[in-house]
């Protein structure tokens, strides 16, 4: 069954300088049980991405064409406000990016688990009884008396650990993650993404996570999209795009991961060039302008969707081109 | 929290001392002889002379200041001329009153302030939310006097829904409020403007936060949000802002003392400088001044308090 | 809100401003002439705004009151600005003790109720137009000084100054390039924001008797005048609280677009 299915989804800003196209016919789906990863660099449509799913675009934003189905028969794109508000916290749950912002700093902990809970009908006790259960199991020792402490009473690491246990307090269908661990350090990142994938399989349910980090989408993802300027680039499982990407943009994507660097290098490599002024897309190819394989056609004609092979799928008029095999 | 209220106290005790040292400088300022200053012009040579003495005009003068010093830390603020009454019991007799305005200033400000600012937040940029800001921006610009002698002759002469003078009769409370109405709706009116734009202001930037983003992720209704995530956390400048109000009010409640014929420390003053009573001003300036620096220490002590954030931080 | 309501703040200072300037022209009754005859007539053709108790014309006495008002109010902000920029500069350029030492009684003289101040100046002056026009400086001066400290102080270690001087840049050339444009905003907000408290002051004090001495028209005497006949004959504090009111509502309508139109933060919003 498929969690949430995302299908040539538009949305555009309404800015005092004109319309701006943040997302661009957008389609992946989030099958039951998976990680779906989202991977792009800044300014690529992520927040905006997740903004529309939830239902929280800005007033000047709007999906101008496109669904988003989620659990098969909801179409979130055109559901009322109430309806919509009734889904999140309990279907779909967001573990945001910034720990220290996403906590209420003058109300408690236990007070804030308990509001989430608001539709549960259970006694303040027993709402408290779970609050309590969830922090344990997202390993916050001595859960009882945390209920009274406030958010800035615990570190980072500890303060998005209450928010993945906020979360997945009411056990939803799909769990967004936006970046949970960029602000972490790398030890505290590592030990976030295995209680996300430990709890994902005790409660079952879907995870699409954003982040710009490849270490953490391999390690977590089974299937993975790549984004660059509101548009899907590329998309398939986490396995075929690492070993043999076919967009020029995912492959300089990879090849500039310092992780994957082989030598040691006097330069970081980088992608030259800038994301284009969204108000004001580029003709043809959204990466031709940075592409260094861009021709005629590119600049002209915007590429469809090209399938490699099973759910691979490269949005590039020479995607059949592999490097797969070649030294990076 | 300790440092953070002793800190405070500091500063206050400093704007006090100094507060002091413009009144000492202001009494020997004053052309003439100190003493006949004091007494005013009923004083007869012998008052005068024993005045002088007990002032201690005949010592240096930093030792005058000292002594001035020493005796208003012991409550001693002189007394007065017509009744020979210490002047403390005279100013704190009438402070009461003065205070009773200045708690329905607030009362008004507050009760009309907070919800204004609230609703143009909620409402931003719509009619609702201009209309608000204009009614605020009227209320902090036109003087309290002004709008307490309208109000007398709209709501006490014209309509006679309210009484007009005096503070109502001791002991009954209802009395007392009725005759509160008016006075305090005039001293506080600029402060329901002024707290309206404020917690509209500090709504506005709450609920741009990014854990108000999350509790809205998490389905909370708009109306939670609104009231518990992001009021409270809003209205913590208002303490502060008040702390300044209450100077202001202070102020305001002499004209609406004199207005509605109400007893107070305005009244005391006003009448105390048209018959030369000097020992009453410089007195009742010096109460008024310590009162409105300690309220607003405590202000700030008091958004500590609320505020864990800031509590914490000094544990 | 902000284009309509400025305009309606400019369009009151022009009435108020050209009624007092133009005020022998208005009306043609002098302000102190008493009539015993006409004494607390109502509002009629011949007095458009009644008489008081003593017979005189109240439009007049409002027309000339505005002189009275406006000139006190530039007066005290010229003098307030001169003084503020002089501690200003004091407060910026001086030894560091010096300018805790002014922040201090900036701060001691702001802790004064403002009324209290007026009435303990009064008190040792006496009661007259210069203990106005002191007690409203003793209340803006704090606030044009901090403006110029700040300035100065940001210059005093900003590096396009100096830059500028170390090219020989005068004094006089840094006041005009580098410092003026910067405060004018805060400045003209300021001043548009203090005339309101200005004959605020003035039109409380002189309501108490304790400003500027009769028969001078000043427009809290004459609520003061009416004040006593509020019952019977109510035009009078009606003639003297108007032009207070718009006086106010005008120049802070105004004020509040100048600083709205000069804060740039405020430019996304709304």
């Amino acid at each position: 069954m498929t969690v949430l299915d995302v299908r040539n989804l538009s949305v555009a800003f309404h800015t005092g300088s004109g319309r701006l196209e943040a997302l661009k016919q957008v389609s992946f789906s989030v099958p039951a049980n998976r990680s779906v990863g989202v991977v792009g660099e800044s300014g690529c449509g992520k927040s905006t991405l997740i903004n529309a799913i939830l239902g929280l675009l800005a007033d000047n934003g709007e999906i101008s064409s496109g669904e988003i189905i989620f659990e098969g028969d909801k179409d979130l794109a055109r559901l009322d406000p109430t309806a919509m508000r009734a889904l999140r916290g309990r279907r779909i749950a967001t573990v945001f990016q910034d720990p220290m912002g996403a906590l209420n700093p003058v109300l408690s902990v236990g007070r804030q688990m308990r509001d989430i809970q608001y539709r549960s009908g259970l006694s303040k006790r027993d709402k408290d009884a779970r609050s309590v259960a969830m922090l344990r199991k997202v390993r916050i020792p001595d859960p009882e008396s945390r209920l009274a402490q406030f958010p800035h009473e615990f570190s980072g690491g500890m303060k998005q650990r209450i928010a993945i246990a906020m979360a997945l307090m009411m056990e939803p269908a799909l769990l967004i993650a936006d970046e949970p661990t960029t602000a972490l350090d790398a030890t505290l990142e590592v030990a976030t993404i295995e209680l996300l994938k430990d709890l994902q399989r005790d409660i079952g349910c879907s995870v699409l996570f954003i982040s710009h980090h490849l270490g953490v989408i391999a390690e977590l993802c089974d299937e993975m999209i790549v984004m660059y300027a509101g548009e899907v680039v590329e998309s398939g499982t986490t396995r075929e795009i690492f070993h043999d990407p076919r967009h020029p943009y995912t492959q300089k994507l990879l090849a500039c991961d310092p992780a994957r660097l082989s030598h040691r290098v006097a330069r970081l490599p980088t992608i030259p060039g800038t994301l284009p002024d969204l108000r004001h897309r580029p003709s043809g190819c959204v990466f031709q302008p940075r592409c260094d394989r861009a021709d005629a056609q590119c600049r002209a004609d915007r590429p469809p969707n090209a399938v490699i092979g099973g759910s691979h799928i490269a949005r590039c008029w020479y995607a059949d081109i592999s490097l797969a095999g070649v030294g990076a | 929290m300790i440092g953070y209220a002793l800190k405070r106290l500091w500063l206050g005790a400093i704007i006090i001392s100094v507060a002091m040292m413009m009144m000492f400088a202001m009494i020997y300022l004053i052309p003439g002889d100190p003493a006949s200053v004091a007494l005013g012009p009923r004083a007869t040579p012998e008052m005068m002379e024993a005045l002088r003495v007990r002032m201690g005009l005949d010592q240096p003068v930093w030792r005058q200041f000292l002594h001035f010093y020493a005796s208003v830390l012991s409550g001693d603020l002189g007394t007065e001329v017509l009744s020979n009454r210490p002047v403390l019991d005279v100013v704190m007799e009438q402070l009461p009153f003065t205070l009773a305005l200045v708690v329905g200033g607030i009362t008004w400000s507050v009760a009309l302030g907070i919800p204004l600012g609230c609703i143009a937040a909620v409402r931003r940029g719509g009619f609702v939310d201009q209309v608000i800001g204009v009614l605020s921006v009227a209320m902090i610009a036109v003087p309290s006097f002004v709008v307490a002698i309208y109000s007398l002759l709209v709501f006490a002469v014209a309509l006679q829904w309210l009484p007009a003078i005096g503070a109502g009769e001791p002991g009954d409370l209802g009395s007392q409020i009725q005759h509160l109405i008016l006075p305090s709706l005039a001293v506080g009116l600029g402060w329901i403007g002024y707290i309206s734009r404020m917690v509209r202001a500090s709504m506005l930037e709450t609920l741009e936060a990014s854990h108000i983003r999350t509790a809205r992720a998490f389905g909370l209704t708009e109306r939670r949000i609104v009231y518990t995530y992001a009021l409270r956390i809003a209205v913590l400048p208002t303490i502060t802002l008040l702390g300044v109000g209450i100077g202001h009010m202070l102020s305001s409640s002499v004209f609406a003392e004199i207005v509605f014929a109400r007893p107070g420390i305005g009244k005391l003053v006003y009448e105390a400088i048209s018959v030369r009573n000097y020992p009453i001003v410089s007195g009742a300036v010096l109460v008024t001044t310590v009162f409105f620096v300690l309220v607003n220490v405590a202000a700030d002590i008091l958004v500590g308090i609320l505020d864990p954030r800031v509590r914490s931080s000094f544990n | 809100m902000r284009e309509p309501l400025g305009a309606v703040g400019l369009t009151l200072v022009t009435v108020v401003v050209l009624s007092a300037v133009f005020a022998s022209v208005l009306t043609s009754y002098a302000p102190s002439k008493i009539s015993p005859a006409e004494r607390f007539a109502s509002p009629s053709l011949l007095h458009l705004l009644g008489t008081d108790h003593l017979g005189r014309d109240l439009f007049t006495r409002v027309l000339y009151g505005g002189r009275i008002a406006l000139l006190i109010a530039l007066g005290a902000t010229a003098g307030s600005l001169v003084a503020g920029v002089v501690l200003g500069l004091i407060a910026g350029y001086g030894p560091r003790w010096l300018d805790n030492v002014l922040l201090l009684v900036f701060d001691a003289v702001k802790s004064f109720p403002t009324v209290m101040l007026a009435l303990t100046l009064v008190t040792l002056f006496g009661p007259s137009l210069y203990a106005v026009v002191l007690v409203v400086m003793l209340v803006n001066v704090p606030g044009y000084a901090r403006i110029i400290r700040t300035q100065t102080l940001v210059l005093k270690s900003a590096e396009h100054v100096m830059a500028a001087r170390s090219m020989g840049a005068s004094a006089a050339r840094i006041l005009r390039v580098h410092i003026l444009p910067n405060i004018i905003g805060p400045i003209l907000i300021l001043i548009s924001m203090d005339i309101p408290v200005v004959v605020a002051i003035e039109a409380g004090m002189s309501f108490l008797g304790l400003g500027v001495r009769p028969p001078t028209p000043s427009w809290g005497a004459i609520l003061n005048d009416g004040f006593a006949n509020i019952r019977d004959s109510y035009w009078i504090v009606i003639a003297g609280g108007l032009p207070i009111v718009l006086t106010t509502l005008g120049f802070t309508f105004f004020g509040e677009t100048l600083r709205d139109l000069f804060d740039p933060r405020l430019k996304g919003r709304a």
